[in-house]
């Protein structure tokens, strides 16, 4: 008899148990219940925080580098206390705070860094020193082909990343011989976070949202959660968004909760609106590569700041119109 | 003007001349950027850059800072996701694929995710991010290296990125795509390719003012040596004053 007609072969595992087990009956269950009402979800940083995510959740930002990032919506976080979260990342600034503050437990791992300017500082601190303790690695594109199975609807996802490597060994990534081919592939397993935070060009007050410029994984990453939080620079009317529903990435029977937060995304950038604010980068830069001179910093311009409101007054109109594109 | 240069303007001139016309590259941070925005001013106009997390075919007039920034996709032909871009490449579209790391070994297999041990790291690094995928998928990868013993040794820590993997054959049997791997590294003291027989590298062709045993001083495994190892030209006037003027003006790579 053919053993190759009853079973599929494991050839490697990783080593790394699931931080965030898949369940995908459940996530179907939970998608049934969502709301699909066309109600006013719009509402505070605070609020949005506070009603979406639990200490010891699952959380995910969908960003890249310093683009687009939902940073009114971290700082709230940092600020309301909450903590043990377990995080996916892709990391840079956001990541940054919730390290500082040492709220991360553990770390679905790709890239944590500040790309041109290095190694993160807060991320070394707390992944050495072990306050972080679980890391378990992916590649990029496993990460967003996890969200990319869970949006599909599906338990997992072969893929051709990752294989013979390390990066493979501490994963829970499992290799097996495709049944079609013959050949090792890697096995994916779907990703769903319990709240996603992803920031946008514009929204109307029930979700529907677009996006201009690079997409990320805002796509993927919106259709692999339980819920989701959106920040936007602009609330626009829904007649607006119908104008041109071939922008829209994220209907609104997705959304949770939309935030209007303009320049959300600073010291970050934000494509066709405004540049990253590079002096004041270059300054937090400087100031993460010591415990003490990020202290001082989370003080400055997290801690002594109530709200999204109060640091735009901070940062000051004149030099926010200055980054305008 | 100056004949002078820095080691990084040589490394970038150098990583150019690697890229073809009418070709894609994978592109990351850093160096390989400015690398590609000169082979677009010199030899290469139809160089088509990809970013991972969306931009393809960018005109680089202005240097990028970040994989994912505005730049990435400027006056490109199209500006779409990190799925989009990875799917291109694991179906094989993208022959050029630009690779960095801590550590390198023989067979071109790097580390970017932890000095030591993974559960106890001495330093954690930034972690795969697109590095892995591209050395996975892309035909030809570039490794673009600082060259000394700390980052040239027999043994890497963790193997973030697959090379040549353990030797001929490996990456097959590992499931990765068939005649893909490294083909060059390029560093401050020389250009190395691969050995066919043993997947190993080798040295082809030394920096100006170079020696041979410089390089291999500094290499912390066994070298192959090239039959006719060869010089490189140092960076030309055009090249020099192009990187300076139009690609890196602000001098952040000087």
């Amino acid at each position: 008899m053919n053993q190759h007609s009853n079973c599929i072969p494991i050839v490697a595992k990783g080593e790394a148990s699931l931080i965030q087990p898949v369940d995908m009956e459940a996530f179907r269950e939970h998608n049934r219940k969502k709301s699909k009402a066309l109600i006013d979800k719009t509402m505070t940083d605070e609020e949005a925080i506070e009603r979406f995510v639990n200490s010891g959740d699952y959380i995910g930002f969908e960003l890249y580098g310093t683009v687009r990032c939902p940073m009114s919506l971290t700082r709230a976080l940092v600020r309301s206390g909450k903590t043990d979260f377990k995080i996916v990342g892709q990391g840079v600034h956001e990541l940054d705070l919730l390290f500082a503050a040492d709220m991360v437990k553990e770390i679905d791992f790709t890239y944590i860094g500040l790309e041109v300017y290095g190694i993160s500082g807060n991320m070394r601190r707390r992944v050495e020193s072990g306050s972080v303790t679980k890391v378990v690695e992916w590649s990029n594109a496993a990460l967003t082909w996890r969200f990319k199975a869970a949006s599909m609807g599906i338990p997992f996802i072969p893929t051709r990343s990752m294989l013979g490597t390390d990066t493979f060994n501490k994963s829970s990534a499992i290799a097996v011989e495709c049944p079609f081919t013959g050949k090792n592939v890697a096995l994916l397993p779907a990703l769903i976070v319990d709240t996603a935070f992803i920031h946008v060009s514009r929204a109307d007050k029930h979700g529907n949202c677009q996006i201009d410029g690079i997409s990320g994984f805002a796509f993927e990453m919106s259709r692999a959660c339980k819920n989701l939080v959106i920040s936007t620079e602009e609330i626009v009317d829904t007649a607006e968004i119908r104008e041109h529903p071939d922008k829209t990435i994220i209907p609104y029977y997705l959304v949770d909760a939309v935030v209007h937060a303009p320049y959300a995304s600073w010291p970050g950038e934000m494509s066709g609106m405004y540049e990253r604010d590079e002096p004041h980068y270059k300054m937090f830069v400087e100031k993460q590569k010591t415990q003490e001179g990020m202290n001082e910093y989370m003080k400055e311009w997290l801690y002594d700041i109530p709200d999204h409101k109060a640091l735009l007054e901070k940062i000051g109109q004149k030099h926010l119109t200055e980054l305008n594109l | 003007m100056s004949n002078e240069y820095s080691p990084s303007e040589l490394l970038i001139c150098l990583s150019s001349r690697v890229m073809e016309d009418g070709t894609t590259a994978f592109i990351g941070t850093g160096i390989p950027m400015l690398a590609a925005s000169l082979a677009q001013a010199m030899h290469a106009p139809n160089l088509v850059p990809v970013f991972e997390f969306g931009g393809t075919g960018a005109i680089l007039e202005k240097l990028p800072l970040a994989v994912g920034d505005m730049r990435t996709y400027n006056k490109g032909i199209a500006a779409s996701g990190i799925c989009d871009i990875m799917e291109t490449s694991q179906r094989g579209f993208i022959e050029f694929g630009f690779l960095g790391g801590a550590q390198i070994d023989k067979y071109g297999n790097l580390n970017s995710t932890v000095i030591g041990d993974h559960k106890n790291p001495k330093v954690r690094l930034p972690g795969s991010g697109g590095a892995n995928d591209v050395g996975s998928a892309c035909w030809r990868t570039i490794a673009i290296m600082i060259h000394d013993k700390r980052r040239f040794v027999e043994k890497i820590d963790f193997l973030t990125t697959p090379g040549y993997l353990t030797g001929p054959g490996s990456r097959e049997k590992a499931g990765l795509p068939s005649n893909t791997g490294p083909y060059r590294v390029v560093t401050n003291l020389c250009t190395m390719g691969y050995d066919d027989d043993t997947k190993t590298m080798k040295l082809l062709s030394v920096n100006p003012g170079v020696t041979v045993e410089q390089v291999i001083e500094n290499t912390g495994f066994e070298l192959h040596l090239a039959d006719k190892i060869t010089s490189n030209d140092p960076p030309t006037d055009e090249e020099l004053r192009i990187l300076r003027e139009d690609v890196d003006p602000d001098g952040l790579y000087r």
